[in-house]
């Protein structure tokens, strides 16, 4: 009888608890971001005003607080790929194009990231891949880090594939990527061994102007 | 793919660039945008009200009104608008909608009028987000509803060309159709209610031989009560028959729970009849008439508010299952209390657990008869805490049990709940349709796209006859089908698929390699490293599966045969090019198969062989892709044919 009381009156309190964490998170989202100028972002990137303007409004429109946290991120990224899971891979772009580490994507970073890949030198965009592969940013990509990429990219194609995904497919791919990558078989690719190959690698050069007129 | 994500689709792209160094195989091209235009903004005159969006806006959604050419048939050419006499309130939702992503419902707003708008501006109404799914699902009901009821007030209009049966069934159901149901109706309530007294008085003494104990009535007059028990079973035989046969579903009939009643209702008399003079079971037929009491049950065709207290403690069995269960708990407790308290006394009354079971029992329900009662202490003091908290146990689920048969007589939620489940799943289906829609958009796209295969793999050093003609005719015919954000978005996956060497597909495809995969051994499947032997022996034991059929002009010259599967190589890249492309293609060929599916259709009719001779020898294949490639380590051995 009195067990059944003390049920009871536990619930009215479970209920306060959860009012008070979504009016924290009212709060949090208040958090608003204005970018720089029009022109300081000219000059700092290859775009041009109108190019920055189109995208600043695609940007605006998707988050409306001016800056995007890994969450949205994860969630924009996933929606191009349906079939597979894309937040491990949006986890290591996220940090890619978060180049001052705060946890948030503003728009400037944003546009930074983009620059460089949509509009840099072919050295610029191997020097950003390396960045993305090297995980921990010591410069060397281990091939631990390297899985970790393999994993999150084979991730994204999702579960029916053809022909059918196996567990050390990801593995053999890094092999394969070390064997190409790794002169001096050290066991770690350093960004002058990496931008070495892939600057002799047709099918890489070729790829790096493929995405050239995205914009 | 949603609204505002198409504005992040150039980001997705560039943000490829991050599997260019880890790919092995060469990307497909970039589909172009054959005539860029400005982003311009268009204006939407509606019924005098103007609204402006950019162009791009509205065509991240191509299946609806505004986001396809059919806008074209409501330009204005003088004003250079696009005039809709439509509800300007309304459409305030529907351009939000593709500002935003997401489908609002105002609820100021009459459901039916939105409802037409959506339909006129070919938006599913499935897709309102979560914010307002509910109201608009409860306005929805509440309006279905009331449609239904003022059809089923027309239902009771008589159809013509009813036959007899269903003209018997629908005087059973609704009494007020027509006189002569009315009638029926009435007797029998009327017998009913007869039996019932009947049964009621035939134990009432009524006076008694000067020298006999009181009798009851029912043995006093055994005739009569005999004749009027006959009379009202007779009347219900012959009721139940009648709508055994107008009944549409017999079986379901004899199922539900009036015609239960009924049945048991008569039985007794029957078993009674078979049964007479016979004493040993004599008491077993006193038993049976305690049945007859089940005909007072017959009253709920008659009465609404019966049926209604039947659903309510249908629908309260969770609640009422709980009252029970922590009554049994605290009559266990008490009872056990209360036997050990009174085990000293004397003369006590409580000689058992069970015992005390009554008395726990008559207590918490605040009856007290006195029959049982402490007379220790001890056993007074538990004895009060047991009447009190008796009253709370029974307080409590009370409340709830009289909330739903307020809530079902107002508003019928066990159907509702039902309806609404159907419809969850079925919108939960829809939206999984469009997610899925999407991938399979790119899987569809890609069959179209094969020949984009085609063009690029001429790319490659060593190929080609291609004749420049067949590439513009095939570019034209992709272009009327995709936007451009879908190519965008569809070369994007096949660059991935490129970087990864492994295809999408659809779920059914994938079982069924899955299943093949599991029956058959190979040797290895995954992307095979390189080794200059191994290089026929990884491609080439991929047997294709028996349901390619050959192709239709297998007739060509040895060297024009559609091959089940391609190998690539190339000169200074050795390692890494015989990770073959092998599974591509024989899915590619799998679905040439299927080239009845919605392919371009204007395409279907050139035909294009694309052979690439090669030297020195040319593969021996067959059609059912037996294939061997003589495996010639310093040979190139390129040989691609696709036929489409």
């Amino acid at each position: 009888m009195g067990a059944l009381m003390v049920i009871f009156s536990l619930q009215p309190k479970q209920r306060r608890k959860t009012t008070d964490s979504v009016e924290d998170e009212l709060e949090l989202s208040a958090v608003r971001h204005r970018p720089e100028g029009l022109e300081q972002l000219e000059a700092q990137t290859r775009f041009s005003r109108k190019e920055l303007q189109i995208l600043y409004r695609g940007f605006k429109n998707e988050c409306p607080s001016g800056v995007v946290n890994e969450d949205t991120f994860k969630d924009i990224y996933a929606q191009f790929f349906p079939q597979g899971d894309a937040s491990t891979y949006a986890h290591f772009l996220f940090n890619a194009f978060d180049t001052d580490h705060n946890g948030s994507v503003s728009f400037e970073d944003f546009v930074m990231g983009l620059s460089i890949l949509l509009r840099g030198t072919v050295q610029e965009k191997l020097i950003w891949a390396f960045n993305l592969y090297d995980i921990n940013k010591d410069g060397y990509i281990t091939k631990e880090e390297m899985l970790d990429i393999m994993k999150a990219i084979y991730d994204m194609m999702g579960k029916c594939t053809y022909p059918v995904l196996k567990e050390e497919t990801p593995r053999q791919h890094v092999e394969v990527f070390f064997q190409k990558m790794d002169k001096n078989k050290d066991g770690v690719v350093t960004i002058d061994e990496f931008i070495d190959c892939c600057q002799n690698d047709e099918n890489i050069m070729r790829s790096m102007h493929l995405f050239e007129n995205v914009l | 793919m949603a609204a505002g994500v198409a504005a992040w689709l150039p980001f997705a792209r560039a943000a490829a660039i991050g599997w260019m160094p880890v790919a092995n195989l060469p990307m497909p091209i970039a589909p172009t945008e054959k005539n860029k235009r400005q982003d311009e903004l268009i204006i939407l005159n509606v019924s005098g009200r103007r609204f402006q969006t950019w162009r791009n806006t509205l065509d991240r959604y191509p299946d609806t009104l505004l986001g396809s050419s059919e806008k074209e048939f409501f330009y204005n050419e003088e004003t250079k608008e696009y005039f809709f006499d439509r509800d300007p309130d309304v459409f305030r939702s529907v351009l939000n909608f593709y500002r935003t992503g997401k489908l609002h419902y105002p609820r100021y707003e009459c459901i039916s009028s939105y409802d037409e708008e959506l339909a006129f501006f070919g938006i599913v109404p499935e897709i309102i987000g979560d914010c307002c799914y509910e109201e608009y699902k409860d306005r929805k009901r509440e309006n279905v509803e009331r449609l239904m009821d003022d059809q089923e007030d027309n239902k009771d209009a008589k159809l013509p060309n009813m036959t007899f049966r269903e003209t018997m069934w629908r005087a059973f159901e609704n009494p007020h159709t027509s006189t002569m149901a009315l009638v029926f109706y009435y007797v029998t309530g009327f017998f009913i209610a007869v039996s019932v007294i009947t049964n009621v008085v035939e134990t009432v003494p009524c006076g008694s031989a000067p020298n006999q104990k009181e009798v009851p009535c029912g043995e006093r007059y055994t005739v009569a009560f005999f004749c009027m028990d006959t009379a009202c079973v007779m009347i219900f035989t012959v009721e139940y028959l009648m709508r055994l046969y107008a009944a549409p579903n017999r079986y379901r009939f004899m199922r539900s729970v009036m015609s239960i009643i009924d049945v048991v209702a008569i039985l007794p008399y029957y078993i009674g009849l078979v049964m007479t003079d016979n004493e040993d079971v004599s008491g077993a037929f006193v038993t049976l008439r305690v049945f007859r009491v089940f005909r007072i049950f017959k009253f709920s065709r008659h009465s609404q508010g019966l049926r209604i207290l039947g659903y309510t403690l249908k629908s309260c069995a969770s609640e009422l299952g709980f009252l029970l269960f922590s009554l049994t708990m605290a009559i266990i407790i008490f009872a056990t209390v209360m036997f050990y308290a009174e085990k000293g006394s004397s003369s006590s009354k409580f000689t058992s657990i069970p015992a005390s079971f009554w008395y726990t029992i008559v207590t918490m329900t605040t009856l007290g008869y006195g029959d049982m009662v402490p007379k220790t202490i001890a056993g007074k003091i538990f004895g009060s805490i047991c009447s009190l908290s008796g009253v709370l146990v029974i307080a409590l689920p009370v409340p709830v049990i009289v909330s739903n048969f307020s809530r079902i007589y107002h508003q019928n939620q066990r159907a509702d709940k039902r309806r609404a489940q159907k419809m969850q799943k079925a919108r939960l289906a829809r939206i999984r349709l469009s997610k899925t829609g999407s991938s399979n958009a790119f899987l569809h796209s890609k069959r179209n796209g094969l020949f984009n295969e085609a063009l690029e793999l001429t790319q490659l050093p060593y190929k080609m006859n291609l004749s420049n003609q067949g590439n513009t005719e095939e570019e034209k015919c992709l272009s009327k089908s995709t936007s451009l954000i879908e190519s965008q978005h569809h070369h994007l996956l096949h660059c991935l698929e490129k970087t990864t060497n492994h295809e999408f597909v659809d779920e059914q495809y994938y079982q069924q390699s899955y299943l093949e995969a599991g029956l058959q051994n190979y040797p290895s499947q995954s992307p095979s490293l390189s080794s200059q032997d191994g290089v026929t022996g990884t491609c080439c034991t991929r047997r294709s599966k028996k349901r390619h059929t050959p192709l239709p002009n297998a007739s060509a010259p040895a060297h024009m045969q559609p091959l089940t599967h391609t190998h690539t190589h190339q000169q200074g890249l050795q390692e890494l090019s015989t990770i073959h492309i092998q599974p591509l293609s024989t899915s590619r060929s799998s679905l040439n198969m299927r080239i009845d599916e919605p392919a371009p259709l204007n395409c279907q009719s050139s035909q294009i062989t694309t052979a690439i001779i090669s030297i020195p020898t040319p593969p021996v294949t067959t059609p059912e892709g037996d294939a061997h490639l003589p495996a010639g380590p310093t040979h190139q051995n390129v040989v691609k044919v696709s036929a489409l």
